[in-house]
């Protein structure tokens, strides 16, 4: 497809959720954790931890954190020793790694630190040093 | 696919410098020249020699594993299929009334279309150069019909241009052609090309832009009759009193410019998107059933691999079948043609080289989201006169595609109320599929209000929430495949790699089959010549 250059960020009309009682849906209607956020062009502007997550990695590792299986598996990240030391996650992210698509051509320096520092303190992980747009911003050389 | 900033890092470009500059800057020149993308295929394959009752194991019953199933077992070999799904087809697929499905994170969807309609989450349109895909579709007996790629009164649309009112393709088409040859045009006139063309040329140069642009006799594009005989009518010509037409007023180059509209015009030009382009009549899922009816019996269904080993004497897969999963079960083969999807088949553990376990660990897939809506009425056409095609937009949902069949008739319909790739993808994968359906439905509003009347029940599809596929296709970069393509096509001991992602027409379904000829070929050949 081409790049899209959406020019407005688009405002959500709260009548969206007025849908959600559809029949068929009738049963799934748990408020997102955060208000989602649409990104206007092939950079994600989602800036905090928080909405990061909300937005981009539950797609895959789920609200939860914990991941989930079928043919294949997207590995929790809830308790996860792979957190421990912050390169590792900050490398998966910016790079990919088999399954997990590369981020960082769509997320700054800023935005993978902030997500990174989001998982690594959240879903049953309690590190406390912190990544830095820095330390990002050395992985991508 | 995505057209992204790729960051290169040293290490990375060096061995792209160092080994591959050559067939990387072909592949550029020949993307460029829309060679690439032409399928090179030769007909039906035949494999000439006796395999001598050697046995093949193919792992996934999509468009690759069913190719290599039904050529290898007509050229005698014994084959089995191993497929996660309880369905062939894999990523070929289609939703109907009463389909249900169960994604990631656990939400079944039950698909409450109407009998008779449907949507394809997956593969929808067959280019008349994909040779392969339309031979199969011949010999099998799958009936095609016409998919719309361009429609000229479908809409452009950017919600920051025109006050958000969408544009018909055939407005903004013909008034930037137009205006952009009368620009042309003038230079010529005031001698501004005499350096590019010769003074014969630009008197035919003259003639074609008037032609091309539809230009009056002064070689300017405005409201008269003879640029609305190609952008249409304010009033259309009719009968009887009153009937003369009454052209439209141009919408001005500045406002088209602005807009970037424009950039759409490139989905209807670009070789994959040309007419004419196909799709099999009831649903894509045809294809795949056609195929089943000839292999069918060989294949396994509800089987998840969960180990592939190799050695001197054969292949052995440990697969659980999820309808027993207590003890695991074993396949074996002389070969194996595997076509699991690299996010997939980069977990399990698999002995071979070093080199292709790279390369199946090196190929990202693509995030998309396909959703189908369905609606009381197909006001799109009562209303609007939209028979089939796409409409794009700068909103997150990216695309509506009108459903190319049921012309015309009453009743209700379902069309394609979302196709994204990029950011939104990833966005709309992450929330329920219930609130991505009403998203795409308020979104969706914008362009045609009538949405908020007439909507029933939609199904949404994010691919990376599919358990057989984890994500949409394989999502090379250049750098990757100079790197790794090479790597993970070739025979490795007794594994071949089959499907989109060994081939350079990744995603589309001719990659998936003409990447399963090229991997049979080649094991064929080792066979016969053992």
């Amino acid at each position: 497809m081409t790049r899209k250059n959406f020019q407005f960020r688009i405002a959500l009309a709260a009548t969206a959720t007025l849908l959600l009682s559809s029949p068929a849906y009738a049963q799934n209607t748990a408020p997102a954790a955060s208000e989602p956020a649409f990104s206007p062009g092939f950079s994600f502007v989602e800036k905090s931890g928080e909405d990061l997550f909300a937005n981009v990695c539950r797609g895959c590792h789920m609200s939860d954190g914990k991941g989930a299986t079928g043919a294949g598996t997207y590995p929790s990240l809830a308790g996860n020793g792979n957190l421990e030391s912050s390169g590792y996650p900050v490398g998966v992210v910016v790079n990919g790694q088999r399954g997990m698509p590369p981020f960082g051509a769509m997320m700054s320096d800023d935005q993978i630190a902030a997500v990174v520092n989001y998982v690594r303190t959240h879903f049953g992980n309690s590190y406390r040093d912190t990544v830095t747009a820095e330390d990002v911003r050395a992985v991508r050389r | 696919m995505q057209s992204e900033p790729v960051t290169v890092s040293r290490r990375d470009l060096l061995s792209l410098i160092g080994a591959f500059s050559g067939s990387a800057a072909m592949y550029h020149a020949m993307t460029s020249l829309g060679f690439a993308s032409d399928s090179g295929y030769k007909g039906p394959i035949k494999l000439e020699g006796d395999p001598n009752g050697a046995s093949v194991l193919i792992l996934g019953a999509g468009l690759a594993g069913m190719t290599a199933a039904l050529e290898l077992r007509k050229a005698g070999y014994r084959v089995q299929i191993l497929e996660f799904n309880s369905r062939p087809g894999g990523r070929n697929w289609t939703l109907r009334g009463g389909d249900s499905f169960t994604e990631l994170g656990g939400v079944t969807q039950t698909c409450e279309f109407e009998q008779g309609l449907y949507l394809n989450p997956g593969p929808w349109r067959i280019p008349y150069h994909h040779r392969a895909v339309l031979d199969y579709c011949r010999r099998l007996g799958v009936a095609l019909e016409p998919f719309i790629q361009l429609n000229h009164n479908a809409f452009l649309h950017a919600a920051g241009a025109f006050g958000g009112a969408p544009q018909r393709v055939h407005d903004i088409k013909t008034d930037f052609q137009g205006q952009v040859s009368e620009l042309l045009a003038k230079a010529a006139l005031q001698g501004k090309l005499d350096e590019a063309v010769t003074k014969d040329d630009r008197e035919i140069l003259l003639q074609a832009l008037r032609s091309w642009g539809a230009l009056d006799r002064n070689y300017a594009y405005k409201a008269n009759l003879v640029s609305a005989d190609v952008r249409g009518y304010v009033k259309e010509p009719g009968g009887g009193l009153g009937a003369a037409p009454i052209p439209g007023e141009p919408i001005n180059l500045s406002d088209i410019l602005k807009s970037r509209l424009w950039r759409y015009l490139q989905n209807f030009a670009r070789h994959n998107f040309q007419t004419t382009m196909f799709q099999p009549v009831g649903g894509m899922d045809m294809i795949g059933k056609a195929f089943a009816g000839q292999v069918g019996d060989v294949i396994r269904y509800d089987a998840k691999v969960t180990r592939i080993q190799q050695d001197d004497q054969g292949v052995t897969v440990t697969y659980t079948d999820l309808k027993a999963p207590a003890s695991p079960q074993l396949a074996k083969a002389d070969w194996c043609v595997c076509t699991i999807p690299l996010p997939i088949l980069s977990q399990l553990p698999i002995n071979v080289s070093g080199r292709m376990k790279a390369a199946i660990d090196a190929v990202p897939y693509s995030s998309s989201v396909k959703i189908g809506l369905q609606f009381k009425r197909r006001f799109w056409e009562e209303d609007e006169a939209i028979y089939g095609g796409i409409s794009y937009t700068d909103l997150p949902i990216q695309q509506i595609a009108y459903p190319n069949t049921g012309y015309n008739r009453a009743g209700k319909g379902v069309l394609l109320g979302a196709y994204m790739f990029g950011p939104n993808a990833f966005e709309f994968t992450s929330m329920p599929p219930a609130e991505r359906i009403a998203r795409a439905v308020e979104f969706g509003a914008a362009i045609h209000p009538q949405y908020r009347a007439e909507y029933e029940n939609g199904v949404a599809v994010a691919w990376h929430r599919m358990p057989f596929t984890l994500g949409c296709a394989g999502d090379w970069s250049e750098q990757a495949r100079a790197e790794h393509y090479d790597n993970l096509c070739q025979i490795d001991g007794r594994i071949v790699l089959a499907g989109e992602h060994a081939s350079y027409i990744p995603a589309w379904q001719e990659g998936a089959i003409l990447s399963s000829l090229d991997a049979i070929t080649r094991l064929h050949d080792r066979v016969v010549k053992k």
